[in-house]
């Protein structure tokens, strides 16, 4: 839709110089292409917003009373979030869960296994590439899946680790939240690195011959040089990430269930506990609503701390 | 400029559509019980139990032959209990995906009622002779707040103790084995750690995932016979107990068993699957020498492809004692499950009289018997063949007198639910007995209001 509506922008350019109108009438016109994309855009990613905070002020319940006759409570939801233990503990696992696999693990492995894949021979190179990208290409449920049996205690890392005679760590009960962590660095990483390799290979290869010439080692090449000049790569996929991360639902649900008790309960799944398995629809939907307005922040920080408009 | 247009026109008609499809689910409400007309039955199946599935199965030609205008369409839902209770509120939630009949465990039935996910069926079992076949206590199981019958129950159940003779003997142990206190399952699982390390000793459930048998065959075996009338709800005042001593020792229980190292691993405990583990595998694989369960579970065992005829040699049976013996002496708890009517249903007598067929006789003694249910039926209990299939039932139909019901109120699933959070919290160390009776307790005010709530006395 959007690469459509990019088009009449040009061509309504060009309108100007032969028709001289004025300015707001103009600017109306322009926009009008643009109308499409903006409702659909309200309807499918506003309107559930919307909707979510709307439901989110009602006692909505999954069954019972509250299930046919759901009753407009205000900000008693919030209320009730706010003063429970177990939001804060979730809100505090989902910030761990979130910095360490996607701002720190997906990011930091992507562009080494990019730097890397730059400097290897090229056959070596794409067979990484490929087998990292595996990864990502595989459905969520299925990854899911197959993590949980790679981590679970008759699982494959168990039983490799017999090998040496360390096979009967309980990962998923012992240490739930580093395995789900672990768990989404392994299906993340190969995103990061698909765009790092890609804000690599536009880099000039003149300008970091020219900071060698310099006399800048190849460190120093790397971190004042290539760095700074895919910033806004960096921001754009720090992003899309944490984005992601703070989404994750199904692979969490599949290895833990948020478990064992609360331990690796993040956000969402405390949201899909509290509305269907405690029936509490409306209370779920707060939680979601903090989901969203935690993304929102976490967006507006790398905006401004990364600046991705500014040359 | 052409590629614009249609992109356009396009988008446009993609958003008419939408707006068309949401509007789009009011038409024709009047009920239709003649002509071609389908009805969706809607019920869970899993690889543990499959009695219901091979009993619809066999009633769905049947219907059909007798009512030629009318498709049964039969939708399982193969999920464990916690999942099935989900998904089902979510098909009830739209008039296209809600059910005409619908597989209800009876705890659900008030809740569901007040929903107006279920419809009231009395003005049916009015003019339905086999109603009277019925006993009083089945017919309760079915009523919602209202008074009004929402299901026709199928069977009941009640729940003891399944202990390995076998394992019992090597650990020398005695096989006509009955403790008349909690502190006698724990010695005896001590025991079976001690002699058998490769065993695990004893099985109560204590995860979240496994939904209701975490509540009803785990924590209420031990809390309704905590202390004498100990019950989660008063029913006199019609209030919901707090600060329970009984509820801090249930929940000790559990720490004493699954801290000591006598209960199922973690991982194996907090599983959904734990259930379906212990039934076809643990039990009769003999790797579990004491298991807290329901009634139901021989069914399994005596046809089907988790056959395993030895059961009836291998395991015993032992009444659920009291904490210290007091009281009854022993406890039990009942449920059962039921079939009712969607509310949204086009074909209200149709789907009743599917349900008639599916709780007749001959449906009842089949299921009563497979699915190894205490029956509700009065021809049905008498029946010689019901009284003969199954050895464990003289045992499960004695703790009759000992069984209690789960308190009969729209907010029990979701009181049920912070039950098991707080024995999963418990069981896996994350917090004392004493702290998650408290989480208890606030957890039941959050949903029922202070008001509603009343100190154990």
């Amino acid at each position: 839709m959007s690469t459509q509506t990019l088009a009449p922008g040009t061509d309504g350019g060009r309108d100007t110089t032969s028709r001289p109108r004025s300015g707001g009438l103009r600017a109306l016109t322009r926009s009008v292409p643009l109308v499409p994309a903006i409702l659909l855009l309200a309807v499918f990613l506003l309107g559930p917003i919307l909707w979510s905070l709307y439901g989110s002020m009602t006692n909505t319940a999954l069954t019972g009373y509250r299930a046919a006759d759901p009753q407009f409570v205000g900000l008693d939801n919030y209320t009730s979030l706010f003063a429970d233990a177990d939001f804060w503990a979730s809100v505090w696992i989902t910030v761990v869960f979130t910095l360490a696999s996607a701002v720190v693990g997906q990011n930091v492995l992507g562009m080494g296994l990019a730097v890397l894949q730059r400097m290897a021979p090229k056959a070596l190179g794409s067979a990484i590439g490929a087998l990292v990208v595996v990864a990502w290409v595989m459905p969520e449920i299925v990854a899911a899946f197959a993590l949980y049996a790679f981590f679970s205690t008759d699982g494959t890392l168990n039983s490799v680790l017999g090998v040496v005679g360390l096979g009967d760590t309980t990962w998923l009960i012992t240490v739930p939240l580093l395995a789900v962590i672990l768990a989404n660095v392994w299906r993340g990483t190969a995103f990061s690195m698909l765009v790092y390799r890609a804000a690599l290979s536009e880099v000039p290869t003149e300008i970091e011959e020219a900071a060698q010439i310099d006399g800048a080692n190849r460190r120093q090449t790397f971190f004042r040089v290539t760095l700074p000049m895919i910033r806004r790569s960096i921001s754009t996929n720090l992003m899309l990430t944490t984005l992601q991360t703070l989404a994750v639902f199904t692979i969490i649900w599949v290895m833990t269930g948020g478990g064992p008790g609360t331990k690796s309960s993040t956000l969402p799944v405390l949201a899909y506990q509290e509305a269907f398995k405690y029936s509490q629809v409306g209370y779920g939907t707060a939680i979601a609503t903090v989901t969203i307005l935690v993304g929102a922040v976490f967006s507006i920080v790398y905006i401004k701390v990364l600046k991705p408009e500014v040359d | 400029m052409r590629i614009r247009r249609a992109a356009a026109v396009g988008a446009v008609a993609a958003l008419a559509l939408t707006t068309a499809a949401c509007g789009s689910s009011d038409d024709g409400d009047a009920a239709q019980d003649s002509g071609p007309r389908t009805i969706t039955i809607a019920y869970q199946k899993t690889s543990a139990f499959h009695q219901l599935d091979d009993l619809l199965q066999k009633v769905k030609p049947e219907f059909e032959k007798a009512n030629p205008d009318v498709t049964v369409k039969l939708a399982p839902i193969e999920a464990e209990a916690d999942q099935y209770y989900t998904k089902l509120a979510l098909m009830n939630g739209s008039k296209d995906t809600a059910p005409d009949v619908i597989y209800e465990d009876t705890f659900q039935v008030m809740s569901d009622a007040a929903a107006g996910y279920l419809l009231p069926i009395d003005d049916y079992t009015a003019k339905w002779d086999d109603w009277s076949q019925f006993e009083d206590a089945a017919k309760n199981a079915g009523l919602g707040v209202d008074g009004k019958t929402y299901g026709v129950s199928m069977g009941t159940d009640t729940r003891g103790i399944f202990y390995n003779k076998d394992l019992f003997k090597k650990a020398g142990l005695p096989t006509d084995w009955q403790p008349t206190t909690w502190q006698e399952i724990i010695d005896a699982a001590q025991t079976i750690k001690d002699k058998l390390p490769d065993v695990t000793p004893m099985n109560i459930y204590a995860g979240k995932a496994g939904s209701e048998q975490t509540t009803m065959q785990g924590l209420e075996m031990l809390y309704y016979g905590s202390r004498d009338g100990a019950d989660l709800y008063n029913t006199d005042q019609k209030k919901w107990v707090t600060g329970d001593q009984g509820m801090t020792d249930s929940l000790d229980f559990y720490k004493t068993v699954y801290d000591g190292g006598l209960a199922p691993s973690l991982d194996q405990a907090l599983d959904a699957n734990i259930g379906t583990k212990v039934f076809s595998e643990l039990l009769p694989q003999g790797k579990l020498a004491i298991d807290i369960d329901g009634s139901w579970m021989p069914g399994g065992w005596i046809s089907g492809e988790n056959a395993w005829p030895e059961w009836e040699k291998t395991l015993g049976f032992a009444k659920m004692p009291t904490k210290d013996g007091s009281g009854d002496g022993f406890t039990s708890m009942s449920g059962g499950w039921l079939l009712s009517v969607g509310a949204q249903t086009k074909s209200p007598q149709t789907a009743f009289d599917f349900v008639a067929m599916a709780t007749n006789k001959d449906s009842s003694l089949e299921y009563d018997t497979t699915n190894s249910q205490i029956a509700v039926r009065k021809d049905v209990a008498e029946d010689p063949k019901y009284l003969s299939y199954n050895p464990s039932f003289e045992f499960f139909s004695s703790l009759v007198p000992y069984t209690h019901f789960r308190p009969a109120t729209p907010d029990y699933s979701q009181i049920s639910s912070v039950i098991q959070t707080e024995v999963e919290a418990v069981a896996s160390g994350q917090k004392s007995p004493e702290d998650a009776a408290k989480s208890y307790d606030e957890g039941l005010q959050k949903i029922v209001g202070k008001n509603n709530t009343v100190a154990a006395g």
